[in-house]
């Protein structure tokens, strides 16, 4: 819409630049800026005398806090621990460090603006503003200049050198698209699998060893890796990511879901520790209500129910790892998980 | 205490004290009791266990029911053992005092040898886990570091890093650990009170429960070093963001305001 | 001949130098521009300066940081001198920070500094961009700088996520991985962008080193130029004032940039860094070996991201779980919508400028701040956002405010459901009333005067109180403010009754001015007649 068309439901025309009246009947008139009032410092030499002073003594103590900053720095040893109310346990060469770097900063600050404020000269002063937008006739000359350039280019006219150049520059970031290819490797299958296999045991998070199904108690939580996987391994974090394993027991009465039960070993259910929503590792076990909450956005599941989602924001259960119990008497893997654990994606399905 | 002592000296003593002793040191339970004790410590066992019981009957058996078979009110504590009574009662979550998502610690009620009583009555209803003794939770040489990534893996989930506490679903809580005495921390992995897992030696063993509890006081007790200054409830962002917004942007804006204030004009004389 | 000469050599040292940039740079010219260019004081004009000077803070502190930061994943065991985590694997960057935080003198103070400051940064930010919200300092011709100040903000809270991302610690390592958890629910391309981005499979081993890249140079190179075009734009425009005697739209009324604001202004930058060094060395930020290097497979409870990114977690923590699995692809909206949601929130703010002048159809330059009362329905429109923005953040920590309120975590994300499609709208209705009021008691007091608390008993036994009549200055500061009327449409049938094309955005356009500026929606300023008419009658009051 043009300006014209709703000209009607602006306000009347603008003010008119300071000090004017506009008619001497208005109540409402701009009556101009008041007469500058002095402040003590103009009139009073002892009290401009005072500030001079208070100036000087904060620039002053700036420097007096450098030195002990520089003092602190070469006193406190690194690790000295101090106890200072109401802060508590602190490092004392942090806390001496900050404090004197801030008095030495704040108090160039302040001196400079009580300099300002008191003794350079507070007369308010205006200054005219101009129209942002070119005068007319200014307008018109680049508008003139650019139609020549554009004309002496022939860029409208030699439509052949327009396009090809318009298709040279479209393609050219393709190049710098296609270097980005090897940002990483393609996910093929990868989030479908995790390092649990057919007869790899559960080894304790907590004892690296395997564990036997007497050791886990009802109400107890344990959390599990797969054999073979150790700590210092190099692909430990991205292995872990996946196969993090929650165990709990709950007496087998008490499970509700017939393929849990199944998948369990005398009550013992091993379910993903990596929540299907965003991949927290979930664990906050409940272990009179079996539900198992998430520490960062609250899914809670319940572990006698096939992990199914009762709240929050994730979208599907956990994936139950099936287990059973080896020659030696120790608990094992009967397999992969059989669904993706940790988030969804589009290949979910 | 007259009437008990004259009792002790009953020629039927002999009989009860053994009597008693047996189903309290049944099953499980003696796999976990120090073998080789004496038999005049099982007539005190005995007796604490007549004594247990009495205060059993007027402080929890409402709940819990006459014999500790549970009631709707309150689940059954067949089997839960000495320690999980050591622990409900001596951190005063025992007995409660009104129902709710979760029963909070309180002012602790009973004495230590009242505690002791009640812990021996339950623990003869069923066998469970007993009190641990000082060597079993003194944390002192134990691996603090280690005890930091078991608290990591096992605790921190609910309890928060350094053990500040947080929330559970509808209303439960995981409580603060700050200052929480070694013995308590001790009995809550092994027992698993209310609907805190359990973490029995058979998963994580007692040098482990010590690390855990020696990373503990190193990191959330009243002498733990916070290098950075005042630790803002060990909270995390939310308590920095606040403190950022109050103090920070709060002090600066204070200091705009001086800034840009103009400066007081001399008054007419 | 020697004249000259003469002269230069008998000018000061300064002037000569002066004269040699002049020659070469242009400097008296520019100097004659800007050197006694005018500010005008206000507080709330202070906010952007708090946001450059911690910014610059920022940059210094980083500088410092990076000499001694290592941004790679590679582990080592750490043998550093903090107790508690002896022994334990880590990447190098996590190593690093420790080796920062513990052994390095001073060290901790500047990352405790640095990452203040960017709390103060975001903040400092989010309070000025709701100051020039509410005054209306958007409007023609402030739109681009509207935007520029915007992006800014989006850019900071990205610039801080990578930030915070670099320790390689157990709470940044969660966010991280919520993030990658995000990408993933993005349809068809998700898995693809999230392998790219992480090298792989998460955590893989490249994350650290990619943010570290983007968080030092890309994002802050970018942040940078906006922020110095940003400048030259405020002192191309001039600022902004509030109206007052002597302040119109087409002055700028205050003290000149040298001395004033030279000392107002360098000294403001001393007293931030300031400020925020005494914060650092008595606060605690982000200590890392109290939450321990990143695990996969470990977390804390209270996971949250900084406070600027704490309106995601809300949207993402409140929304229920809706999934769709068709023709074996899943469509995870419980994590795409709130990822939508996120830019949209930020985008209702940043496009308001424009729609408002869309509704207005004023072309004009506005150079006067608004009082936000006399804009009740912009002002109850950022209140409202406001509230929605309060609402996700309450969401996003709702696990704190159930431990330490006594309440359920279930019931208030309930109520954050709830509230995020309600309580902008209470906001919205209760602001425009409250701006109504105050409306009400301007144009009141312009007429009847300041009630002064002198109760006066007249000759008949009534008692009255003393109104003091406004001088001019303050009668034309409250009556300073324009009115727009409501924009209309008109007959939708000509003189000769034939149908005038009326199209639907024109319509909607003259619902919403009525809405804006219609009857009931703004009190009309008193007039000069009610103002004679009052005060001639005296005696009155």
């Amino acid at each position: 819409m043009s300006s014209q068309e709703n000209s009607e439901s602006l306000p009347e025309a603008q003010a008119p630049a300071h000090g004017a009246v506009e008619h001497a009947g208005d109540p409402f008139a701009d009556p101009g800026l008041p007469a500058h009032k002095p402040r003590i410092q103009d009139i009073d030499e002892r009290a401009a005398k005072r500030s001079e002073r208070a100036v000087a003594f904060l620039f002053f103590l700036s420097m007096v806090a450098t030195v002990g900053f520089i003092a602190s720095y070469v006193i406190f040893p690194v690790d000295k621990i101090v106890f200072i109310f109401p802060f508590g346990h602190v490092s004392i060469l942090n806390f001496a460090l900050g404090l004197t770097l801030g008095v030495a900063l704040f108090c160039i600050g302040a001196g400079a603006v009580h300099w300002a404020r008191t003794l350079m000269s507070d007369v308010e002063m205006p200054a005219e503003r101009h129209e942002i937008a070119a005068p007319p006739e200014v307008k018109a000359q680049v508008l003139a200049d650019f139609k020549q350039g554009a004309a002496e280019s022939g860029f409208g006219r030699r439509k052949l050198i327009r396009n090809t150049m318009f298709g040279a520059l479209a393609m050219v970031p393709l190049s710098g698209v296609v270097l980005l290819r090897d940002l990483g490797t393609l996910p093929e299958k990868k989030l479908r699998h995790t390092m649990w296999s057919k007869g790899k045991a559960l080894i304790n998070m907590n004892t690296n060893e395997p564990l036997r199904p007497e050791d886990l108690l009802v109400g107890s939580l344990t959390f599990a890796k797969p054999e073979g996987l150790e700590e210092d391994a190099e692909d430990f974090q991205t292995q872990i990511a996946k196969a993090a394993l929650m165990l709990v027991r709950i007496k087998p009465e008490d499970i509700k879901d017939k393929r849990e039960l199944e998948w369990s070993h005398q009550g013992i259910v091993a379910y993903s520790k990596i929540c299907t929503h965003v991949g927290c590792p979930i664990s906050l076990y409940e272990q009179q209500t079996h539900h198992v909450l998430c520490p960062c956005h609250q899914s809670t599941f319940d572990l006698s129910d096939g992990a199914r989602v009762i709240f929050g924001p994730a979208g599907h259960a956990l994936p139950q790892l099936r287990i059973g119990v080896n020659d030696e008497g120790y608990l094992e893997a009967l397999g992969d998980f059989d669904e993706p654990v940790g988030p969804a994606f589009w290949e979910r399905g | 205490m007259k009437k008990l002592s004259a009792r002790r000296r009953h020629p039927l003593a002999a009989v009860v004290v053994l009597l008693l002793a047996l189903a309290a040191t049944g099953g499980l339970y003696a796999a976990f009791a120090p073998a080789g004790k004496a038999q005049a410590d099982e007539t005190a066992q005995s007796l604490a266990i007549d004594e247990g019981k009495k205060l059993y009957s007027v402080g929890c058996a409402s709940c819990h029911g006459t014999g500790g078979q549970g009631t709707s009110d309150g689940p059954s504590l067949v089997g839960v053992g000495a320690a999980a009574v050591d622990f409900q009662v001596g951190t005063g979550r025992m007995p409660a005092q009104q129902p709710g998502a979760q029963v909070p610690k309180k002012k602790v009620i009973y004495s230590q040898s009242e505690i002791d009583q009640l812990a021996a009555y339950v623990a003869s209803l069923g066998a469970g886990p007993s009190v641990p003794n000082e060597s079993q939770y003194n944390p002192s040489g134990a691996d603090i570091a280690k005890g930091g990534e078991l608290f990591r893996t096992n605790c921190a989930q609910c309890h928060n890093f350094t053990g500040e506490g947080g929330a559970l679903t509808n209303g439960k809580f995981a409580p603060s650990l700050e200052d929480v005495d070694p013995k308590h921390i001790y009995e809550a992995m092994q027992t698993g009170p209310q609907n805190m897992p359990s973490f029995p030696d058979t998963t994580m063993p007692q040098k482990q429960k010590q690390d855990i509890i020696a990373y503990l006081h190193a990191v959330n007790s009243d002498q733990s070093a916070s290098p950075g200054g005042l630790k803002l409830g060990g909270l995390g962002p939310v308590s920095e963001g606040l403190f950022g917004w109050i103090f920070g942007l709060g002090a600066l804006i204070a200091v705009a305001i001086w800034v840009a204030a103009h400066t007081a004009k001399a008054k007419k004389s | 001949m020697s004249t000259t000469t003469d002269a230069r050599r008998e000018a000061p040292a300064g002037e000569r130098i002066a004269d040699w940039a002049d020659g070469r740079l242009g400097i008296y010219s520019l100097a004659k521009a800007n050197m006694r260019k005018i500010f005008p004081d206000h507080w709330s004009f202070m906010l952007g300066e708090i946001c450059m000077y911690s910014f610059i803070i920022i940059i210094l502190t980083g500088v410092y940081l990076t000499l001694f930061f290592h941004p790679s994943m590679n582990e080592v065991v750490y043998d550093g001198s903090y107790v508690p985590l002896q022994g334990m694997h880590m990447s190098e960057a996590f190593n690093s920070t420790m080796h920062i935080s513990f052994d390095v003198r001073g060290g901790l103070l500047i990352r405790q500094i640095h990452h203040w400051a960017a709390l103060v940064f975001l903040a400092g930010m989010f309070v000025h961009m709701m100051r020039v919200f509410f005054t209306g300092a958007f409007r023609k011709p402030r739109e681009v700088n509207w935007l520029f100040g915007f992006l800014l903000f989006v850019l900071g809270m990205f610039t801080g996520f990578t930030g915070y991302s670099l320790p390689d610690d157990l709470l940044s390592g969660t966010g991280v991985r919520f993030m990658e958890g995000a990408i993933l629910s993005v349809p068809v391309v998700g898995t693809y962008l999230s392998f790219f981005l992480f090298g792989g499979e998460f955590p893989g081993g490249d994350f650290v080193a990619r943010f570290y890249s983007v968080h030092i140079l890309l994002l802050p190179g970018i942040m940078l130029g906006l922020m110095v075009a940003h400048l030259i734009l405020v002192f191309y425009h001039k600022h902004t004032q509030f109206a007052g005697p002597g302040r119109t739209n087409k002055n700028v009324v205050g003290m000149p940039l040298l001395p004033v604001y030279m000392a107002k202004a360098g000294g403001f930058f001393f007293l931030v860094f300031g400020v925020i060094a005494v914060i650092a060395a008595i606060a605690s930020i982000n200590p890392i070996w109290a939450i321990g290097p990143y695990r996969p497979d470990q977390v804390s409870t209270g996971a949250q991201p900084d406070w600027y990114m704490g309106f995601s977690e809300g949207l993402i923590r409140v929304m229920p779980g809706w999934e769709i699995n068709l023709w074996g692809h899943t469509l995870v909206l419980g994590v795409f919508i709130p990822l939508i949601i996120f830019p949209s929130v930020l985008a209702a703010i940043a496009v308001y400028p424009f729609i408002e002048s869309w509704v207005t159809g004023d072309k004009r330059e506005h150079h006067i701040a608004d009082r936000p009362r006399n804009a009740p329905t912009r002002t109850a429109f950022g209140v409202a956002w406001i509230t929605w923005y309060m609402v996700l953040l309450i969401g996003g920590g709702n696990d704190l405010w159930a431990t330490h309120f006594h309440l359920s975590i279930n019931v208030i994300t309930w109520f954050v459901r709830i509230a995020f499609f309600v309580a902008p709208v209470l906001a919205f209705i209760a602001t425009k009333r409250i701006c109504l009021g105050l409306q009400r008691r301007d144009a009141e007091k312009v007429l009847h005067g300041r009630e002064s608390g002198i109760i006066k008993r007249l000759p008949h036994g009534e008692f009255i109180e003393i109104h003091e009549p406004l001088d001019a200055g303050a009668r034309y500061k409250l009556t300073a403010h324009e009115q727009y009327k409501p924009a209309e449409i008109g007959p939708e049938v000509d003189e000769n009754g034939v149908a005038r094309k009326v199209s639907r955005t024109q319509k909607l356009r003259a619902k919403l001015s009525k809405g804006y500026y219609g009857e009931g929606n703004q009190i009309p300023k008193p007039t000069a007649e009610e103002y004679e008419e009052i005060t001639s009658g005296h005696g009155h009051h």
